[in-house]
C-alpha cells in the first residue's frame, strides 16, 4: 500500500509533470487564464490519464514488449519500436470514445468541457506519462496510480497558476513582459517552490 | 523568391514558434541544460517539421478533411520513430540523455501546428522551407537557452571547459540553479521580454 502511495505522492509533488518535466506546457500556458476553465481541464486530464496509462501498459506488456508475443509463436519478436505510434493511436481513440460517451450520457459535462477534450490528444503530458510508464517498468496497478498522480499533479499546477494569473490583472507589468512573458517567470517561481518537495523522502 | 525567403526567415524572429506562437515549449525547456542535447533536439525537430510539412503538402489535395488529423499524426509519428531509431543506433548515449523527449516530438505543437496552418494550404517547396524555418526558429531559442544554462551552470560549452570551476581548482563558482528546471522558464521569459521590447509591434 505504501508503495502505491509513494508513486502517487511522487508524481503529484516531487516529479510534477508540468513543473519538473515541462510536459503539457502549451495547454498549461494557454488555458490558465481563468480558474473555472483550469478546473474543467484538470478534471478532463485526470480522467484521460487514469484510463490511457493502464491501457497503454497492457498494450506494451502483452503485445509490444520483447517476448510478449511468445503465445503466438514469436518468442524473439520485439515490437517496442512501434510504441510511439501505438500509444498516440490509443490516446486519440480513447479521447474520441470518451467524447462520444460524454455527449450521449452526460451532455452537461460534455458542453462544459467543450474544446478541451479533443485538445487533450495532443497534450504532451498524456503521451509523456505513457512513455515514463514504459521507461520505469510499472505494472498495471502501479500505472493506474501513476496516471492518477500525474493527472492530479497537472491539475494542481494549472489551478494554482490560474489563480495567480487572475490576480495579476491588477498589477503594472512592463509592456514587453505582459501576457506570456510574465507567465513564464511565474511558472519558474512555482517550479522553484515545488523543488522544495524534493527533500521529502519516505 | 521573396515569398520563399519569408517562409524561411520569418519564423526566426518575427513569428518565432516558441516566443510568439507559444508552440512546442514542452521539449524546449527540458533538453536545454546542455548544448549537445539542445543541438541534437534542434536537428531532430528541423528534420521532422521539414519532412512532415513536405509530405503533408504533397498529399494535401487527397486528404479527406474529416480524418486529416489522424493522417497528419500518422505521418509525424512515422518520422519521429525513424529519428528515434536512428539516434538509438548511432548516438546511443544521446538518445539516453534525451529520454522520452524524442518521442514527444510527436505531440510537439510546432510540427502539428505548421502542418495544419501552412502545409495544408501551400505547395511542397514553400512548405518545406516553412518547416525548416520553424525548426530553426525553435532551435535558435533552444540553443540560446542552452548556451546560458550550460555556460553558467557547469562552466562548459559542448562539454569543453570554458570557465574553470572551483571544483577543478579554478575560480568560477557554478550556479546550480541554472541546471535545474526553473532557470529555463526565467530565461525564456526574458527572451520573450527582450524580443518584444526590440519589436514593439509584437506586444500584447
Amino acid at each position: 500500500m505504501s508503495h502505491y502511495f509513494m508513486i502517487f505522492f511522487n508524481s503529484v509533488f516531487i516529479d510534477n509533470i508540468a513543473l519538473t518535466f515541462f510536459l503539457g506546457m502549451c495547454t498549461f500556458i494557454a488555458v490558465s487564464k481563468k480558474v473555472d476553465t483550469a478546473i474543467m481541464l484538470s478534471a478532463a486530464v485526470i480522467v484521460v490519464e487514469v484510463i490511457t496509462v493502464p491501457v497503454n501498459n497492457l498494450l506494451y506488456t502483452f503485445l509490444l514488449k520483447k517476448g510478449a508475443l511468445a503465445w503466438a509463436g514469436y518468442p524473439n519478436l520485439d515490437l517496442s519500436f512501434l510504441g510511439l505510434i501505438c500509444y498516440i493511436g490509443v490516446i486519440a481513440a480513447i479521447v474520441q470514445i470518451l467524447e462520444m460517451a460524454l455527449d450521449k450520457y452526460f451532455p452537461a459535462l460534455y458542453n462544459a468541457l467543450g474544446i478541451f477534450l479533443p485538445l487533450i490528444t495532443v497534450n504532451c503530458a498524456i503521451l509523456g506519462a505513457a512513455l515514463f510508464m514504459v521507461e520505469r517498468d510499472y505494472n498495471v496497478m502501479e500505472s493506474t496510480v501513476y496516471g492518477a498522480g500525474v493527472g492530479v499533479g497537472f491539475g494542481l499546477a494549472i489551478c494554482l497558476l490560474a489563480g495567480i494569473r487572475e490576480k495579476l490583472v491588477y498589477s503594472d507589468i512592463p509592456k514587453g513582459l505582459r501576457g506570456v512573458g510574465v507567465t513564464f517567470i511565474i511558472v519558474g517561481l512555482m517550479a522553484m517552490s515545488f523543488k522544495a518537495f524534493s527533500g521529502l523522502q519516505f | 523568391m521573396a515569398k520563399a525567403k519569408d517562409a524561411l526567415l520569418d519564423p526566426l524572429f518575427n513569428n518565432n514558434p516558441i516566443a510568439l506562437q507559444i508552440l512546442g515549449i514542452c521539449s524546449a525547456l527540458a533538453v536545454t541544460n546542455k548544448m549537445s542535447t539542445a543541438l541534437t533536439m534542434t536537428v531532430a525537430v528541423v528534420l521532422v517539421t521539414a519532412c512532415s510539412n513536405a509530405a503533408i503538402s504533397a498529399i494535401r489535395n487527397h486528404i479527406p478533411n474529416s480524418i486529416r488529423i489522424i493522417v497528419q499524426m500518422t505521418i509525424i509519428a512515422t518520422l519521429v520513430i525513424i529519428i528515434d531509431q536512428m539516434l538509438k543506433a548511432y548516438l546511443y548515449e544521446m538518445s539516453k540523455a534525451l529520454s522520452v523527449y524524442v518521442g514527444l516530438i510527436i505531440t510537439n505543437c510546432i510540427v502539428m501546428g505548421r502542418a495544419e496552418a501552412y502545409a495544408m494550404k501551400n505547395p511542397v517547396g514553400l512548405s518545406l522551407l516553412d518547416g525548416i524555418g520553424n525548426g530553426l526558429g525553435y532551435g535558435a531559442v533552444l540553443l540560446s537557452v542552452g548556451f546560458v544554462r550550460e555556460l553558467f551552470g557547469s562552466g562548459k560549452l559542448f562539454g569543453v571547459t570554458i570557465l574553470n570551476t572551483v571544483n577543478n581548482g579554478g575560480w568560477y563558482v557554478t550556479n546550480g540553479l541554472m541546471l535545474l528546471a526553473p532557470s529555463a522558464f526565467f530565461l525564456i521569459g526574458f527572451i520573450i521580454w527582450g524580443l518584444r521590447t526590440w519589436k514593439p509591434e509584437l506586444q500584447e
